[in-house]
């Protein structure tokens, strides 16, 4: 970890504020970037840090933006994580504020049915590659492959909350299974 | 396939507290990725949306610089309570696991190597491939009201994932491209209607 003085932290959120409209289909498009920024160009962190912070907020619950979190705080503790976060969150949520009102005041228009109805199969794709993209480590062993399997199977025919297959998942995992 | 007809009918939250609380619940579920948590959530056990708003929500949440989770609440949060409900939702999604987040960077170097870390990381890696997959199973019924017709729904939907899943195009032409020519498709047979 390092100590950023003000300017610095100001151009790491700035540099965040920037990647944040870049970020279509999720922050995680703009690590490269991040990479070049942090650890090319300014050597706040070693790749091996960089590659660890973005496994690390993959496996912790919540959504996968944290990363962004983790390499600020690894760069300059916790003024360097909220330079990070406020300038990926801000510009995008302003501007999906405004995109959401703006569509549900024009509902019923053409344009905005033709827009939902032309995405949806497109999104229903994507969700589909991400899940074959997620699963490629696990296409190695024929216990992860089980673990994917009953997954699909118990989500789609029941109701079950998925913590108790993340944690069928962590055990199956330290018996060397997966 | 489930069907879409015996749904009860939906809900709504009944403050910005509720918001928060749902949402902070269902990130803490979200190991990997909270997309397939929300749709259980929002949809199925609390039913504040139907599976095919959820769909139109999310194609938008995709379409818009940011991450999809994140945009989604801000989005649910904002329908039913305006600024305050987005960021009642927002923190909801983003506080505690923000705060779990930097602590576990924190105790991270010690347990790195741990084999038993890593071997029960493997484990939760499949089970969150598998729940992304289910998901999108689950809302393929959202698909059959559409204008574009069963046929060409399936076709840009395998198109869609050949380009992302095989051939690794970036997700930026994906969407400009063909999501161009799926909404030009859409106008085109609404228009005929």
């Amino acid at each position: 970890m390092n100590t950023l003085s003000s300017p610095e932290l100001l151009s790491l959120f700035m540099h965040f504020l920037v990647l944040s409209l870049l970020g279509v289909g999720g922050a995680i498009t703009t690590a490269p970037d991040m990479h070049r920024y942090v650890v090319n160009e300014h050597g706040w962190m070693s790749n091996g840090q960089f590659t660890a912070s973005i496994a690390l907020a993959q496996a912790a619950p919540g959504p996968n933006v944290l990363f962004v979190a983790v390499i600020g705080y690894n760069v300059a503790g916790l003024a360097g994580a909220f330079a990070t976060m406020m300038g990926i969150m801000l510009p995008s949520s302003v501007l999906t504020l405004w995109a959401t009102r703006f569509g549900r005041a024009r509902r019923d228009t053409i344009g905005v049915r033709a827009f939902n109805a032309g995405l949806a199969p497109l999104t229903l794709g994507l969700l589909l590659a991400t899940g074959w993209i997620i699963s490629e480590p696990s296409r190695e062993s024929i216990g992860a492959i089980a673990l994917v399997a009953v997954t699909v199977v118990v989500m789609v025919k029941t109701r079950v909350s998925p913590v108790w297959l993340v944690a069928l998942g962590a055990v199956v995992g330290m018996l060397g299974w997966a | 396939m489930p069907e879409l007809d015996d749904t009860p009918p939906l809900k709504q939250p009944a403050s910005c507290k509720e918001l928060f609380v749902v949402f902070t619940w269902l990130a803490l579920q979200g190991f990997g990725g909270v997309l397939a948590v929300a749709q259980r959530e929002l949809v199925e056990r609390q039913r504040w949306l139907d599976a095919a708003e959820f769909v139109e929500m999310l194609s938008t949440a995709q379409v818009l610089p940011g991450p999809n989770v994140v945009n989604l609440s801000l989005m649910i949060g904002d329908r039913f309570f305006g600024l305050r409900g987005a960021f009642s939702a927002l923190a909801g999604i983003l506080l505690v696991p923000l705060v779990i987040v930097l602590g576990a960077a924190a105790l991270y170097a010690q347990y790195a190597q741990h084999a038993l870390v890593s071997h029960a990381l493997r484990g939760m890696g499949a089970v969150s491939a598998g729940l992304v997959i289910a998901t999108a199973i689950k809302l393929l019924p959202t698909l059959k009201g559409s204008p574009l017709g069963r046929w060409l729904c399936l076709l840009i939907g395998a198109i869609t994932f050949g380009l992302v899943a095989v051939l690794r195009v970036p997700l930026w032409w994906v969407i400009f491209g063909l999501g161009s020519l799926g909404i030009a498709a859409a106008w085109w047979r609404l228009k005929q209607r």
